[in-house]
């Protein structure tokens, strides 16, 4: 690891002026399990660490009048898990934290780590840069072992997939990402939080380098339906290869509206209209889910190595979307 | 490390000050051991580094000091600083859990925590788990099942058990299979580790691994 | 003059028991003490660069800027520009510093000048192997044009088993510091403490008896820590340049998945002839296997079954990738997998149960056909194969299907040359000497095993020491030869040392000193125990100078011998939909003559199925050909089984009679030979159609699936 200056600021405020105005100036520091290893893998290089933790505004898991739930950046995926009304209302989001099997991991890692780590690529984790390019600036992903890599939204430059457990299950739900900056606060759809970069300047996520990820707002669950599936290799500590988080709004057994976000199959957590329209007005049955799986996949194109992805996908939805119709939350 | 050479290395602050310039790096207030203070939104903020820092640990129900830069995790710390070894480095990574200990009743990889963050959090490792000479319930569960072969891998386990333990007293077999996912062993003492950690809830001595 | 031999079952009161291993406590507590937990006084801290290329010419190498460092008490060059390396990680120069970060900050500031040139570090295509594929062996044995024509069914395929790592999780390395100008203390973690100081020797130019090794504990080996490394070196070099403080390098893990040891790969296809009712007529392959630059790497094919007709061909294939070095049974495990698969395929074909394929063939196994016999007639009793196994293919509804394997193994064994001091003191305390290691095996424990039994003492009335080279030699721990070296060393030089004691109390017990054994704390006259005193007592009779007896072995008597065989089987489900396997079950039945720990031994079957676990669905070192790196140099990616992966595990050891007159025989390797075989024949039982190359990923088993055409099809 390269030597670095630390600081633990107490509010926002001070953090937002201890980071710099670019991402080689300063990183944030939370849960430390993703940051550490860039920093010692010389992969991010700050000047400046800013630990968060000490920000107590950034705790806590709240229900707001509106019967919105708000959960701080700095809540933990294990404080997620324990939290009734997660599991209660926002199955999917359970589903999601669960699927992290290190309870290390669970205990250390934060609701803001998870959405703003960086992508496991191993071109990008070798030191190839975020769209792993070799000195002639040809994708060492396209030609190369890219059995990880995307399925969907892979047309280039970028082909690493969003390592996100919790984005699926969030953009499902419809969360709003609050940001702090230099000029105060601002709110971002999540689904809009993640971009895919263009260029090696450019981050996978809506922040500037000195703003902070504050807080998640989820809507009021309204009785919607909701499960996130991955499919994993190991029981162990283990990347899904790919996962789909669901959320169904039924009128009677008919499926109002549905949200079908897929998650380690992109840049970006990604949402599938194609899926959506296929359960809009449909009872949830195994040919309907398996129709909606179809139909999310259905723009997908493989990389070579990785098609074997595609079905993962399909299968992901269509196991998710029956969980949530089995009444996955009330 | 008490030795007269790392001594006389506390100056490395300005030592390293020297090697930042080299690299291009421009730091606007002269480095001193320890901290420097800076004001940012009305308040006065501590930044250390990126020279050495005076910390206090609490590990094991004793406060015990250290100088670190900011850049040394926790575990080469209670390795190389404070001699106590029982927490591995192995993967290095947050992925392998033979660094685990637990920190405020919540078991973490040392490998992925900062000495300069660990200051104010009540620290037990391995070593903290004995009354005395009396081997605590899980380590001589351990023992009976042969939870063990290298050792490598075990205390970090032993660790990661205490904490589990501690959030589900009673276990079902099914949740010791799912609650100790943080952890990997090479040699393959997991059936042992089951073993033990059902002894350990069950306070009833297991048969062997079988079944 | 004692007979060696092991006592008869009825008189053993430790050897065979199950008995908790005596490091344990060390070991759960974190007081055990590993080469990477030496703190030594004054300690520096070595990093080593490494080649970022796989093939290149080193032009230069400028140090300049880390010796200048504040901190960096020692810079050495491990190699001399102009110099070749061969594979990505290789090592180039080592620095020590007084700290670990300052060290990397100095390997940073070390700037070097490489010529590329081309390199191969795939190798499942030989295609594209050109120059870097040699003809490596070619052999006939009885008619197969003949054996073929004879056969009524062939079945014929693609097996493939990749490179994997060691994957110790305790890293290579060492400390080394001058204690003077000429003699040299080395702290190493090693399968091989005895070894080491002739290992160091020459590269340091000083003689092997300057050179002190010492090792309590190891982090894992497998087979990958036999010799002192070239960064073992480097630690005593720059130990040397800066005064004699000690230096430690431990690897990091990245370097200790890139550079210290693999498994080489095997690819064969392979074609086996049988007539209808199962009796195997030939065999023929063709393989090719990459161990790296090194060479090696030849899996015995057809394993075990010695079918008449053969002809088998072979390529060596080299890659620059970090070189092979032993791992576990050498080349078993690959010969396993690729024959286990071959001929349950075959069975598949023949429409015959594998158990029964072979039984049919069981003499082609050789002498150990009647153990295997046995063994599979148990393990198919716990783990219900006749009720759960069924023709290829699961034809249940839903996307799990459910599938039993089997596969048997083999290995050898025997003892290695290992010497033991025993000694008894005059005050009746007893402790033993030996340059040897203990793994994680047991040794230890085992030991203190031996000679309590042989003395007629409790377990804790020896004390053992070990893990030093100025104890009697004892050879490395490799090939499972350990506790045959160890087990009969140490018994030789507890019978001898109890000979000497009855000279010294068989006068006043008016005995002959033959009539006495030493039995319960005592030493008495056979038959009647009356005539007897205390352990204590009998010692005092030495005198005033203890007695120290040699053990050694090879040696004299009966008590070690070589060759088992096992039988694995496995239940295993699969989601056809995800191509994700589960294990359900393992029962492995082993022989290894006779058991001296039955705990411990027991652990090493379990361990060998839980790694075995892992190189069958998980491990593999996935090298990148743009690049010629590997890609998972990391414990994310190189994934091992976890704690929840592994299904229920049952070991059945094969003891008592038929088993124990054997004597003792290793058991690190056997086990973990059929794992890789047992489940692929699984999983082919399961979905039909064979995955052939392991790790058995999802996407391999999707692409069987779809090449077969059914569940799958769809993609």
């Amino acid at each position: 690891m390269r030597a670095f200056e630390y600081a633990s600021p107490t509010t926002k405020e001070q953090a937002v002026e201890l980071l710099g105005r670019n991402f080689r100036k300063a990183e944030i520091l939370a849960g430390g399990t993703d940051l550490l290893s860039l920093m010692k893998d010389e992969i991010v290089t700050p000047k400046t660490l800013v630990n968060i933790k000490g920000i107590s505004e950034l705790d806590g898991i709240t229900f707001t009048r509106l019967g919105s739930l708000r959960i701080g950046a700095l809540v933990t995926i294990q404080e997620l898990l324990d939290s009734s009304p997660v599991k209660v209302n926002y199955p999917a989001i359970a589903d999601a934290a669960a699927g992290i099997t290190s309870p290390q991991i669970r205990s250390m890692g934060t609701v803001g780590g998870d959405l703003c780590q960086r992508p496991r690529c191993w071109y990008y984790r070798a030191g190839y840069g975020l769209l792993a390019k070799d000195e002639s600036g040809a994708s060492l992903v396209t030609t190369g072992d890219n059995r990880y890599h995307a399925i969907l939204g892979n047309g280039g430059p970028a082909y690493f997939v969003n390592p996100s457990s919790l984005a699926p299950a969030l953009i499902a739900l419809g969360a709003t990402a609050r940001i702090f900056g230099p000029n105060g606060g601002r709110e971002v759809p999540l689904e809009k939080f993640f971009l895919t970069p263009q260029s090696e300047d450019e981050r996978e996520y809506d922040l500037k380098p000195n703003e902070l990820l504050t807080e998640i707002v989820i809507p009021a669950a309204g009785g919607a339906r909701s499960a996130t599936y991955e499919v994993r290799q190991k029981e162990a500590l283990d990347w899904p290869l790919a996962a789909a988080s669901v959320v169904l709004r039924m009128s009677g057994k008919q499926v109002k509206s549905a949200r079908v976000v897929l998650g380690h199959v992109a840049p970006v957590p990604w949402p599938s209209p194609e899926a959506e329209q296929t359960l809009a007005g449909k009872a949830i049955t195994a040919e309907v889910a398996e129709a909606a799986g179809a139909a999310a996949v259905q723009s997908a194109k493989h990389l070579g190595g990785n098609r074997y992805k595609i079905q993962l996908a399909r299968v992901a939805v269509k196991r998710a979307i029956l969980e949530a119709g089995k009444g996955g939350g009330r | 490390m008490s030795d007269d050479e790392r001594t006389k290395e506390k100056g490395s602050g300005l030592s390293r000050r020297g090697f930042l310039k080299a690299s291009g790096i421009s730091l606007s207030v002269p480095l001193v051991m320890g901290h420097h203070i800076v004001k940012v939104a009305g308040a006065e903020v501590k930044v250390f580094g990126p020279g050495k820092a005076p910390i206090t640990l609490n590990v094991n129900g004793k406060n015990l000091t250290a100088e670190v830069e900011p850049r040394v995790t926790l575990l080469e710390t209670l390795r190389n600083d404070l001699d106590l070894t029982g927490a591995k480095p192995v993967c290095n990574r947050a992925t392998c859990g033979a660094c685990t200990v637990i920190m405020d009743g919540k078991p973490v990889y040392s490998c992925s925590v900062l000495a300069i963050e660990a200051p104010g959090h009540k620290i037990t490792t391995v070593e903290g788990l004995m009354q005395g000479e009396t081997l605590h319930p899980i380590q001589q569960a351990f023992i009976d099942n042969d939870a063990q072969q290298c050792g490598f891998c075990t205390p970090g386990f032993v660790v990661a058990c205490k904490a589990f333990l501690d959030k589900h007293p009673h276990p079902t077999p099914d949740q010791v299979q799912k609650g100790l996912g943080g952890n990997l062993c090479r040699c393959g003492t997991y059936m042992g580790i089951r073993a033990a950690v059902m002894q350990a809830a069950t306070g009833r001595k297991g048969g062997q691994q079988h079944g | 003059m004692a007979e060696y031999k092991w006592p008869e079952a009825e008189k053993r009161t430790l050897i065979g028991k199950r008995i908790s291993r005596v490091d344990g406590p060390q070991k759960v507590s974190g007081k055990a003490k590993y080469t990477h937990d030496q703190n030594r006084p004054g300690m520096l801290f070595g990093k080593v660069l490494r080649s970022r290329h796989a093939n290149a010419r080193i032009v230069s190498i400028d140090t300049s800027a880390a010796e200048k460092m504040p901190g960096v008490k020692a810079v050495l060059l491990m190699v001399t520009p102009p110099a070749e390396v061969k594979w990505a990680g290789a090592e180039l120069c080592a620095v020590a510093a007084v700290d670990g970060p300052t060290a990397e900050d100095a390997i940073r500031a070390i700037k070097v000048q490489y010529e590329i040139l081309p390199h191969l570090v795939i190798d499942n295509d030989l295609s594209k192997a050109g120059q870097n594929a040699k003809p490596a062996a070619a052999q006939t044995k009885g008619d197969p044009d003949k054996g073929f024509s004879e056969a009524e069914v062939t079945s014929e395929g693609f097996y493939a088993i990749p490179v994997i790592t060691h994957c110790c999780l305790e890293t290579h390395g060492s400390v080394s510091e001058w204690e003077d100008d000429k003699n040299l203390l080395v702290h190493i973690s090693t399968q091989a403490v005895s070894n080491v100081a002739g290992q160091m020797a020459g590269p340091l130019g000083i003689p092997a008896a300057n050179i002190r090794v010492k090792q309590d504990h190891i982090g894992g080996g497998f087979g990958s820590k036999f010799s002192a490394d070239s960064w073992d070196i480097a630690a005593a070099k720059l130990s040397k340049l800066a005064g004699g403080k000690p230096v430690k390098i431990m690897l990091e893990r990245d370097a200790e998945l890139m550079v210290a040891g693999t498994r080489p790969s095997a690819y064969a296809k392979i074609k086996v002839g049988a007539k209808k009712d199962g009796t195997i007529t030939a065999w023929q392959s063709e393989s090719w296997a990459s161990a790296g630059q090194g060479g090696g790497g030849s899996p015995p094919l057809p394993y075990i079954f010695s079918i008449p007709n053969q002809r088998t061909q072979h390529t060596a294939l080299a890659t620059n990738v970090g070189s092979a070095r032993a791992w576990r049974a050498p080349n078993h495990p690959q010969g396993c997998y690729l024959t286990m698969s071959a001929l349950e395929d075959l069975a598949a074909q023949l429409n015959m149960s594998p158990v029964d394929l072979f039984l049919k063939n069981i003499a082609l196994t050789g002498p150990r056909a009647e153990v295997y016999r046995e063994e599979m007639k148990i393990a198919g009793e716990l783990i219900g194969w006749d009720k759960k196994w069924h023709a290829r293919g699961d034809k249940t509804e839903g996307s799990i299907k459910r599938g039993m394997g089997i596969s048997i193994h083999t290995w050898g064994g025997g003892g290695n040359t290992s010497d033991c001091d025993v000694t008894i003191q005059p005050d009746g305390s007893v402790e033993l000497k030996s340059g040897t290691q203990d793994l994680g095996t047991g040794t230890r424990t085992t030991l203190m095993i031996v000679v309590a039994d042989t003395l007629g003492l409790p377990l804790n009335a020896v004390k053992v020491m070990i893990g030093d080279n100025r104890f009697p030699a004892a050879g490395a721990s490799g090939g499972s030869t350990t506790i045959g070296g160890v087990s009969a060393a140490s018994r030789r030089a507890s019978l001898d040392a109890l000979d000497q004691l009855f000279a010294k109390v068989a006068p006043s017990l008016d005995a002959k000193p033959e009539e006495l054994e030493a039995v319960g704390g005592r030493v008495q006259v056979k038959g009647a125990p009356a005539r007897g005193m205390s352990w204590k007592q009998a010692c005092l009779k030495l005198g005033a100078t203890p007695l120290t007896v040699r053990g050694k072995n090879p040696g004299p008597g009966t008590l070690i011998s070589s060759g088992v065989g096992g039988v694995q089987m496995a239940d295993v489900s699969v989601d056809v939909e995800t191509g994700v396997v589960k294990i359900n079950k393992i029962v492995a039945v082993q022989d290894c003559g006779l058991i001296i720990d039955l705990k411990t031994a027991e652990s090493q079957v379990y361990g060998a199925l839980i790694m075995g676990v892992g190189y069958a669905l998980y491990e593999e070192k996935i090298m990148d050909q743009a690049t010629g790196r590997m890609l998972n140099p990391n414990m994310e990616f190189y994934k091992l089984a976890g704690i929840g992966d592994i299904g229920d595990l049952v070991v059945h050891m094969m003891t008592g009679k038929g088993y124990d007159e054997r004597g003792v025989i290793g058991l690190g390797e056997p086990p973990v030979v059929s794992p890789g075989a047992v489940i692929g024949n699984a999983v082919a039982n399961a979905i039909g159609v064979r995955v052939p190359s392991l790790p058995l990923t999802p996407d391999r088993v999707l692409d069987a699936l779809e090449k077969k055409g059914g569940n799958n099809a769809r993609i």
